[in-house]
């Protein structure tokens, strides 16, 4: 066995070691799930079952209700939806970053530059959604 | 700039898959399917969105397998967690509980939308058929898995430094774009006194 | 495939963790009534049981053997799974936070093999958590949307914008810590805050007060409860929700808080670690995150009985305008002392 052949192996297990933690995840998963769905069977078999007219319609404090809830609303949150897409695609982007700031810091600077030169051409949209009232909720 | 990390995270032709591995993969490969298809067959678009969130997870499975645990989790956190979220409001917004109204408009870009999936079925088809076998993970320094998110970012600092800055200015300029789509419209809204 | 590692020993920890989860729902349910008496110079439920500590039995049987009400007018399907997809990722959060002491030559051994107090060390640990909180806005927006109520809908909306803004000071926050840390992992973070003075609250105190905020409001609890403030929505999304299916979204919230605080009792307040000890039984290891926990949760219940609510604008304001600056600044502010 070469030396080459003798790192693959240990890349290999490793790997393997780390796929193997998410099995008690896809049975964490699993076990989550039946036990909500068990929850609702509960509440479906045991509760007594006395409906009628008034029961079943919509509750608005007691008044006749008046319509229903399918109304179009503010282009609000919808912006803030966009903005939030963003800015987490941003915040993804740093998380590598972090993590491997340390290792390469020590080597220089260049890291940190590469970064404040991404998060810069950032907070300047950040500045302008800001001075455009994108962020303010009236 | 995904598409790259996506390319490097996605090991083709791996030896050594385990057989739990292998079972999952068809599970997760069928509901990312079954569910596809739910996404253009249920009439209402919330069940639509609601059948993608799924396909989506399915995918981000399918990554685990692959070992491109990063990625995996930036589906989840971004698609399943930002995109969708975003398209379920915009649901809401338009209060698209009736698909009817919208078949009449909708017959040309029927016709657009064949042709363009036949191109984009015959790409992926023929970079397919190009690619396998030939594709290697790249070797890494760390001995860290391909997939771990300190690979990616040694990969992303260096090596896609170019593509990654870029990105930026791609944010910046849907930033921008948000802005100037629903400044129009708050202007308008100011007329209109709407309520909510 | 070990059977025994791979799924014997993940089934009895996920039936351990989410039973204590369950039953300190329970405790918090009464602890928090309890409290606000206190804070309020009032009794509290003091009759069942000793102290009223058999409240939360009677509370939840009584809850069991109500009416299983459907309204009429909700779209039934979305109805029935926005309580499911609310509570699964409340059950989900725990697996990677560490309750106990990871260290191998520590922790007991069962049927022969080490018993880790995690339920795995994922080496995406930290984005792990975030995935699944952002998971938490679906729950609340499928429930609003499906009831087709006005108040549902209203109180739901703000939900799921409040949510998604402060996320992003959530996952922004993290990242200080992880620049000193070098990993995802929580046994590594837990590990490099052995001693007191290595806690993340001292070395990331601007991160520590954006995440604890953030996940206040991510938790949707007083003072940003708008999303359900009864004297205005009712009860906001889960008001067409009757019997165990409002108590899943009841329990949902507690779940939040309770996995909500061991996570930053994890990443910033030294996890199971205390006064430095470095070789801590592992029984101690538990008690001792379990108490730092039961007093973060506290602090819980006396900011929402301290604090009156924002207003739906300052809320905004605060997420926005406020607590992602200090994110940004702190994310500059640690790489530039780290470089030099």
């Amino acid at each position: 066995m070469t030396t080459e052949d003798m790192v693959k192996t240990s890349a290999r297990s490793k790997t393997e070691d780390m796929l193997n933690e998410y099995i008690p995840i896809l049975i964490l998963t699993i076990t989550a799930a039946l036990f909500a769905a068990i929850n609702l069977v509960l509440s479906h078999l045991l509760g007594p079952r006395k409906s009628s007219r008034s029961k079943l319609s919509v509750y608005e404090s007691g008044m006749k209700p008046r319509g229903d809830a399918r109304h179009r609303f503010s282009i609000k949150f919808y912006l803030i939806a966009m903005v939030f897409i963003i800015f987490d695609i941003e915040v993804v982007f740093l998380y590598p970053w972090a993590l491997i700031f340390r290792q390469y810091v020590a080597a220089g600077p260049f890291i940190l530059i590469e970064m404040l030169v991404f998060i810069g051409i950032l907070v300047l949209g950040y500045i302008y959604v800001w001075k455009k009232g994108g962020l303010t909720w009236d | 700039m995904f598409g790259a990390i996506l390319w490097f995270a996605f090991p083709i032709n791996k030896p050594g898959d385990t057989l739990l591995q292998n079972a999952l993969f068809f599970v997760l490969g069928g509901v990312v399917v079954i569910s596809a298809l739910c996404v253009i067959y249920f009439r209402n678009p919330i069940y639509s969105a609601l059948a993608l969130v799924t396909a989506l997870f399915a995918v981000a499975g399918l990554f685990i397998i692959l070992e491109a645990y990063f990625v995996a989790a930036v589906q989840v956190i971004v698609y399943a967690g930002a995109i969708m979220v975003l398209f379920l409001f915009v649901i809401m917004l338009l209060n698209l509980g009736d698909e009817e109204s919208l078949e009449d408009r909708l017959s040309w870009a029927k016709r657009v939308a064949v042709v363009i999936a036949s191109l984009f079925f015959a790409e992926v088809f023929y970079i397919t058929i190009k690619l396998v076998g030939s594709v290697n993970a790249p070797k890494v320094t760390s001995g860290q898995p391909v997939g771990d998110p300190k690979t990616i970012g040694e990969l992303l600092f260096t090596k896609f430094l170019l593509p990654f800055e870029v990105a930026s200015l791609i944010l910046l300029a849907a930033l921008i774009g948000v802005i100037t789509l629903v400044h129009r419209r708050s202007d308008e809204r100011s007329h209109t006194s709407s309520d909510t | 495939m070990d059977w025994l590692t791979y799924l014997v020993l993940p089934l009895i920890k996920i039936a351990i963790a989410i039973g204590s989860l369950l039953l300190g729902v329970m405790m918090m349910v009464l602890a928090e009534r309890r409290v606000s008496a206190w804070l309020q110079d009032r009794h509290g439920p003091n009759r069942v049981g000793w102290h009223g500590m058999m409240q939360p039995m009677a509370d939840g049987l009584k809850f069991i053997f109500k009416e299983d009400l459907i309204p009429g007018h909700v779209d039934k399907p979305i109805y029935l799974l926005a309580p499911l997809v609310i509570l699964v990722p409340a059950l989900m959060t725990w697996a990677v936070v560490p309750f106990g002491t990871t260290d191998p030559t520590q922790v007991p051994t069962l049927f022969g093999q080490p018993f880790k107090f995690q339920l795995s060390d994922l080496n995406i640990g930290i984005l792990y958590i975030l995935a699944i909180t952002s998971l938490g806005v679906y729950g609340v927006v499928l429930g609003a949307w499906a009831s087709n109520n006005k108040y549902s809908l209203l109180g739901g909306l703000r939900a799921a914008a409040q949510m998604i803004s402060y996320e992003l000071s959530l996952g922004l926050s993290l990242i200080g810590v992880l620049m000193i840390s070098g990993s995802l992992k929580f046994s590594v973070i837990v590990a490099q805050q052995t001693d007191i003075w290595d806690w993340n609250i001292f070395r990331q105190f601007p991160a520590f007060l954006v995440f604890t905020i953030a996940s206040f409001a991510e938790t949707n609890r007083a003072p940003f409860d708008l999303a359900e403030a009864e004297q205005e929505l009712v009860g906001g999304y889960h008001t067409e929700y009757s019997s165990l299916k409002f108590a899943i979204f009841f329990m949902a919230e507690y779940l939040h808080m309770i996995v909500g605080s061991a996570v930053n009792v994890s990443l910033f307040l030294g996890g199971w670690h205390l006064f430095g000890i470095e070789n801590i039984h592992w029984a101690f290891s538990i008690l001792i995150f379990c108490a730092k926990v039961t007093l973060f949760l506290f602090f819980y219940i006396w900011v929402r009985w301290t604090l009156p609510r924002f207003r739906y604008d300052q809320l905004m304001m605060l997420g926005w305008k406020v607590l992602l600056p200090i994110a940004l600044i702190n994310i500059v502010g640690t790489a530039i002392i780290l470089a030099f």
